[in-house]
């Protein structure tokens, strides 16, 4: 069963995350992906996050399909217009690859290249439109294709947005333009979480609630400071400095998030930024 | 709008100029004298660091409004002191620049980089108010632009990445999509946000914009 068949059935599914390398050796991102094979039902394959440049996610998705997993194309709208957008969604489905992360995507000032030149043609609702619409056999333009792509359309959105509600308005726009499924940014509170499935239940599509393991206090206290869409609660950053084994620690307050957001969702989106050892640690601690 | 404008770097300045000795200098009493950038003051401030490069100002002139065409009276008063230069240095937008380059054959020279069509919003902080795409959204974001003021012209609501209500391009920017939500929240015209919106036209923006009245557009498709 792939991803698209899993959730269909109503089961739960696990995804984690590979960024691929700055340059072509991909060894490092062999053994990161991996060390989660056979553990999750899918490997997100990240575009040049951070706007920083690297070795692109569609190249990365072929080679997480060739090293024994299913992936998920991250695609972002910061570096092609539609023409190139398009035809990327037409060459990854003919390169096997079914699931796409639809994402407008950081700014470019954010990354390495500071100078270069932004596009954002699409935003993630019209990339979402546009991979449907290649769906029923047109291009944007209209034109019919010579065989047309299935994608299973995933979207991302945050729990956490200090304005929720224009979040949750785009939600339901990235669901009716077609998403399939949702993978969330981080989730550390489960109360807060409850209330924010609790206003969604009628998108009515399957949510992967993100999971992003902390490694300290001070990286907790950075992200509530400068990540957007990301509230560590005071509570766990206090475990987090008593801690001796800061490691230890981010992965017990992952598996006992989990635990207690589990009943909420359709799975989880976990994000080790690096570190898929502890994806593997934490899916065998929480018995996912 | 008034076009926003910043000084070149002084090195830049003295790299466009270096095989020449003799300069006039234009500065503009509209827009780069609002900015600081080419006024009487920067002007004058400029013809004493190019003497200090050994460079002889032939003359200096500030028009009153350089990009207007009526200012080629103007020039023509200042012709001599033009036809003794080796080129003329342009302290005022790019329009201003393009429009001396009519008025004289001499080498044209830009003193200044043109930033944004915009507006003073307090002494000294200029903000960009219209990038001219071609296809006015203002109808259902509240009177405010997103094309202009999110720096990746969403049409569909806010990114993922304001944090505190900034954007993350720059923490001292406000999220415009948070600012519209607001203002249509306010005015019981949320549902303007649920709609999703159709692509861009980017054909609406083609380069160069060439506009023409009475039907007479046809000819440009």
């Amino acid at each position: 069963m792939n991803l698209r068949e899993k959730l269909g059935a109503g089961k739960f599914v696990v995804t984690c995350e590979v960024g691929p390398p700055k340059g072509v050796d991909t060894s490092d991102m062999k053994r990161r992906a991996e060390s989660v094979r056979g553990k999750v039902d899918a490997v997100n394959v990240t575009d040049q996050q951070s706007s920083v440049m690297r070795l692109g996610s569609l190249a990365g998705c072929v080679l997480v399909k060739h090293w024994g997993m299913e992936p998920v194309l991250q695609m972002t709208c910061r570096d092609r217009n539609r023409i190139a957008l398009q035809s990327d969604l037409l060459s990854a489905y003919a390169l096997g690859i079914e699931n796409v992360l639809c994402l407008t995507g950081d700014y470019v000032t954010l990354g390495d290249h500071p100078q270069a030149k932004p596009v954002f043609d699409l935003d993630s609702v019209s990339l979402i439109e546009t991979a449907r619409e290649l769906q029923n056999g047109h291009d944007l333009a209209g034109k019919e294709l010579k065989g047309a792509p299935q994608f299973f359309i995933g979207a991302c959105v945050s729990p956490e947005a200090d304005l929720l509600d224009p979040q949750i308005m785009k939600m339901e726009k990235k669901a009716a333009a077609g998403a399939q499924f949702f993978q969330t940014q981080a989730v550390y509170d489960a109360r807060r979480f409850a209330e924010f499935m609790s206003m969604v239940r009628h998108v009515n599509v399957p949510v992967l609630a993100g999971i992003v393991v902390l490694r300290s206090a001070a990286m907790a206290r950075y992200m509530n400071e400068k990540t957007a869409g990301i509230r560590v609660p005071d509570k766990l950053i206090q475990e987090m400095d008593k801690a001796a084994d800061k490691a230890a620690k981010g992965v017990e307050i992952a598996v006992r998030t989990i635990a207690e957001v589990k009943g909420l969702c359709q799975g989880f989106h976990i994000m080790t930024i690096g570190q898929e050892k502890r994806t593997s640690d934490i899916i065998d601690a929480a018995g996912l | 709008m008034k076009a926003i404008t910043r000084q070149k770097a002084p090195a830049e300045i003295e790299k466009m100029l270096e095989k020449d000795l003799r300069v006039f200098l234009v500065g503009c009493g509209t827009c780069a004298t609002m900015c600081h950038t080419g006024g009487k003051d920067e002007v004058l401030a400029m013809a004493g660091k190019l003497a200090d490069l050994g460079k002889t100002v032939t003359g200096t002139a500030v028009l009153p409004t350089v990009c207007d065409a009526l200012d080629q009276q103007a020039v023509s008063e200042n012709l001599k002191r033009i036809g003794e230069a080796d080129c003329v240095l342009v302290m005022a937008c790019a329009f201003g620049v393009q429009m001396m380059a009519l008025y004289t054959d001499k080498p044209v020279y830009p003193g200044l980089d043109t930033l944004f069509m915009g507006q003073e919003m307090a002494p000294g902080v200029f903000s960009e108010v219209c990038v001219q795409c071609g296809e006015c959204v203002l109808a259902w974001t509240g009177g405010i632009c997103p094309i202009t003021a999110c720096p990746k012209s969403l049409l569909n609501g806010p990114c993922g990445g304001a944090k505190k209500g900034k954007c993350e391009v720059s923490a001292s920017t406000d999220c415009v999509w948070e600012l519209i939500y607001q203002r249509l929240r306010a005015q019981g015209k949320l549902d303007y946000l649920k709609k999703p919106r159709s692509l861009r036209n980017f054909a609406a923006s083609v380069k160069p914009g060439i506009y023409l009245v009475d039907g007479k557009d046809d000819q440009l498709t």
